[in-house]
This record gives structure tokens, sequence and C-alpha cells, in this order.
């Protein structure tokens, strides 16, 4: 599946959802899922301090493709870190760079990412682009 | 006397405001209060009728204009009942109060090795200005350390105002837990070692009432905007004796008396300290809050606010795991609590969703959460048209979101 493709699926899977409180445990559910973040990867450098919630972040190359895998201590924030993994996860830096993500605002959680929200979403969603701009040069 | 709710809740048009579709519930004021429509129009007024350049006029407006701003002024003398108006220095809020202090009473009495002493449930505001001249002047911040209920440990005090000591600065009422600090006996304390005392009253003067010269603090500091007023202006209330002794903060027009390049001669008191162009729509408004105030009675206010916490403490204390912050025997209007494991921000963003406004975090007071081991909590904080219906409305709305989270 393209990057366009997942982000379709997703907003069709928060179109079945009514409520607004339904959004949010859904939210709750696959934050509460994610895995794989390895407490080494737990460092100062790889930490977002958004005033309210803390993001960490860690990026690999496997196969030319960027792995992506992140944490944060809030779990609303933390289901949308799943939702960006699954849309970006797995990808050549080409395909994220030439990404324009649109399904957070789709599914209605522009807000979560506004600098106001201070959360450290948008500063994630930044730091992912800029792993993808360093793979890049690496691979040449 | 009883409050009249409904009129009251009547004077704040923000309050028909609704967010997502449902009415607000704001309890959020210990960050800041909305305006009642007579504070509103008075800062209209000043625009609508007298706006003009106050101080340095000979026109009408002018005159009409600098007397609304020094009006003011005697209305902020009488709330806090200091014995001369020239003692009350507008400023720009609480923060910049302090950093005024700060900088003055550093260059005139701080030197390398004297000591600071503030309190472990500051807000940054009273921590980073002193912090500031740790660098700049090598003086040494120290803090009263508190106990788990939040509440200040005295018992070495007296080796925490010491020789080195040369000023305390505590806050009346803390913005994170609510407590009200024991700051009669510090002045005292302090004062018996001739060492000055600030007061931090940004969480006090819209709660109680603070008459400052019966506690004969050096001076006392809070911002308008939590008192019902406008944003960006607070005041610095000093002892004459003291801000005589003060060197000036900034340098402009209006502070000065004579200005040659040779030198310059400073205006006196309030002037000294009030350089530039002053906000005088704000002061206006502040002026109106204050009469708002007063019309209802601090003494009321502080009983129905009294009342709302007693209930809000009562009825939060149903939800299961919920741990309070904070449980003084004296507290006022805040209300800080965490329930499990649940991190802050993920309540207070559902709580949004359901138009209720608390704050979340650390609240500006991170060596406190330092002390509790805690990312932040959420804080329900009270002003004088919050309803019990409300405190309902946060405690079903706080319950159902726990469940949420299993």
């Amino acid at each position: 599946m393209t990057i366009n493709e997942i982000q379709e699926e997703i907003i069709e899977e928060f179109a079945a959802f009514d409520e607004w409180m339904d959004k949010y445990s859904y939210l709750i559910e696959i934050g509460n899922d994610l895995e794989g973040f390895k407490d080494e990867w737990r460092l100062e450098q790889n930490l977002i301090e958004g005033c309210q919630s803390k993001v960490w972040v860690h990026a690999e190359l496997q196969d030319d493709k960027i792995i992506y895998s992140a944490d944060s201590d809030a779990i609303i924030t933390k289901g949308i870190i799943a939702l960006l993994i699954r849309v970006l996860s797995g990808r050549t830096p080409d395909e994220i760079l030439n990404s324009e993500l649109n399904f957070v605002e789709e599914i209605g959680l522009k807000d979560h990412l506004s600098p106001t929200r201070s959360n450290g979403l948008l500063a994630m969603m930044k730091q992912m682009r800029l792993y993808a701009v360093a793979f890049k040069a690496k691979l040449g | 006397m009883a409050i009249n709710i409904e009129q009251i809740r009547a004077d704040f048009p923000i309050l028909q405001e609704t967010v997502y579709g449902k009415p607000l519930v704001y309890l959020d004021n210990a960050a800041t209060t909305h305006k009642p429509q007579q504070v509103i129009d008075a800062v209209s007024e000043v625009y609508l009728k007298y706006n003009s350049n106050i101080h340095r006029g000979v026109h009408h407006l002018s005159n009409v204009c600098t007397q609304a701003h020094e009006e003011a002024r005697i209305k902020v003398q009488q709330f806090i009942n200091a014995q001369h108006s020239h003692e009350v220095i507008f400023t720009r809020g609480t923060t910049e109060s302090i950093n005024l202090l700060a900088s003055s009473f550093a260059d005139t009495f701080l030197n390398a090795g004297d000591e600071i002493l503030v309190s472990q449930l500051e807000h940054h505001s009273n921590i980073v200005p002193w912090q500031l001249l740790e660098k700049k002047k090598g003086v040494i911040l120290k803090y009263i350390p508190i106990n788990q209920a939040g509440e200040l440990i005295l018992d070495n005090i007296d080796e925490l105002i010491n020789d080195r000591t040369k000023l305390v600065a505590v806050a009346h009422i803390s913005n994170a837990l609510g407590t009200v600090n024991p700051i009669k006996t510090i002045i005292q304390q302090a004062h018996s070692k001739n060492i000055p005392v600030m007061i931090d009253g940004a969480q006090a003067v819209q709660h109680v009432k603070v008459d400052v010269q019966e506690l004969d603090c050096d001076f006392y500091v809070f911002s308008g905007h939590k008192l019902y007023a406008p944003t960006g202006i607070g005041v610095l209330y000093g002892k004459e004796e003291w801000l005589n002794k003060l060197e000036p903060y900034h340098g402009g027009g209006e502070m000065i008396k004579t200005v040659s390049f040779e030198g310059t001669t400073f205006n006196e008191l309030p002037f000294k300290f009030e350089a530039g162009t002053p906000d005088f729509s704000g002061s206006v408004g502040l002026g109106a809050a204050i009469d708002y105030v007063n019309n209802i009675g601090i003494d009321v206010i502080a009983q129905y606010e009294h009342e709302l916490l007693s209930y809000a403490t009562q009825q939060l204390s149903s939800i299961p795991n919920i741990r309070f912050f904070g449980t003084a025997a004296e507290k006022a209007s805040v209300i800080s609590f965490l329930i499990g494991e649940i991190h802050p921000f993920d309540i207070g963003t559902m709580l949004d969703r359901m138009g209720i406004a608390v704050r979340t975090g650390h609240h500006c007071a991170q060596p406190l959460m330092q002390y509790y081991n805690i990312p932040g909590t959420l804080r329900a904080s009270f002003a004088i048209y919050n309803t019990k219906e409300e405190i309902d409305k946060l405690t079903e709305a706080t319950e159902r979101i726990a469940q949420l989270f299993g």
C-alpha cells in the first residue's frame, strides 16, 4: 500500500466513529498497544519535550527503508504517534519526503498538531522528516 | 450575605460561550479570570471618550485621562490598604513586578554570597528572577521546604533566615496547590532580623482580604488579570522607605525630573518606577475590577469560594484512584489532582472536548512537581462565577474519562 492508501484507510476507519468519545477511545487503545520502543533509545537526544507531554523518536535504516519508533508519556499523544508510524514507517526517504500528510486533519485531530497544544507532536513530525532528509543524504 | 450567582454570571459575557457545542465550564481561573461587563465598559470608555497620553498634557482629555489613571492608583491603595497611593507602582503584572524588585534591589543591596529566601512551592516567576542574580551577582537562592501536604515547614526558619539573608520572597497562596502560606509568621521572623519581605499575591488578592499594613510586608505584588481586570496591568506595592532606597528599573520618559547629557535626576514616587507611557486603559480596568470585587465584598467572595473548594474536594474524592496534591489545612480556591497514573494531559484533552477548561501540566512550578515526582497535575481553580453544578460536571466527566483508561 502507498502512503496515501494508508491515509485513506485510516480516514475510513475514523469515519465509522459517530462520537468524539469513540474516536478518543480508539486512540487510547492503539496508544496502549504501541510497542517496540527500546529503553536504550530513551535518550536526551531522542526526546522532544513539549510543555505538556514528552515524545521520544528513534529512526534507523533497514534495507533503504526508514523504521520509526516512538513513545510518549501521554496515551492520546501516543495514539496519534501510532497512526503516524503506521503511515510513515517502513518507507524510503523519498516516499516520506514526497508525501503530504492530510489524515490527521481529515480525522478531526488537527488541533493536536497545533503549536499551541505543545504536546510534542508537531515537532515529532518535523523530526521524522529531518530523519528522512538525513538518511537520503546518507544513501546518496 | 448570600451571593446572587445568576446576577454575577450574567455580568461575565464570555460565560455564555460554548466549546465544541457544549456550555463553557471555566475552571482555569488561577491562570486568568474572565472580565465582567463593568470592566470591559470601563476600558472601552477610555478609548471612546478620553484616550490621551497622561501626565504631560495641557489639554482637557489628557487631564481627564490622568485623573482616571491616578484614581485607579487610589483604588488599588485602598484595596490593599497601603498607607500612601505613591506606594502603588503600576507594572505589567506580577512577573514584571518581581523582576523590577529583583533588579533594583540587587543594584543597591546585593553582593556575592548574599542569600535570597523563597519557598519550594513558588511559581517560576518568583524563582527565575532571583536565579538570574545568582549568575550576575553571585547571590545564593535558598528555599523553605514543604511537607507532603504542601505546607511550608518552618521548623528551621531560624537557620534559613540568617545573617546572609537579604530578602525573603514567598507566595501568599500557591498557584499549583492552593496552600495559604503562614506569611505573617514569616514576615515577623524576617523583621526580627531586619530583613525585608516580598509577598507574591498573584493568587491571593482575588480570594482573600489583603491588608499590607496589617501584614507589615515590605513589598506585595499581584496581577490585574487574575482579579477580573485586563491583562497587562499589575502592581508592585512597596513601603515608601524601601521604594525611596531603590534605584529605578527602566529609564525613559515620565520617570525623570531633569535630563541633560551630563546627568539625569529622577522623578519622585511612584513615577520613578514608571518609565514611558503607562497602561492607563489597563489601570482604569483594574480600578473597575476592584470596584466590582468591592461591590460583592471580598469576604463574601472568600466564603463562597471556600464552599466551592470544600464541595469540589468532597465530590472529586468519590472518583476511584484520585490523588490530591496539596492537602494543607488552609487552602484557597485551587484543587490539584491526578487519577492513578493517567497523564494529566490525557484527561485535560478529553475534559476540553466536554467543554471543561482546566489547567494541566507543571503550572510553572517545576521544583514542586519534582518534589512530588510527577509530570504535572490537573488543576481546577475557582472564581466568583463558578457553581456547584459546574463542579458536578467536572466530577462526572473526570470519572467517565478515567473509566476509558481502564
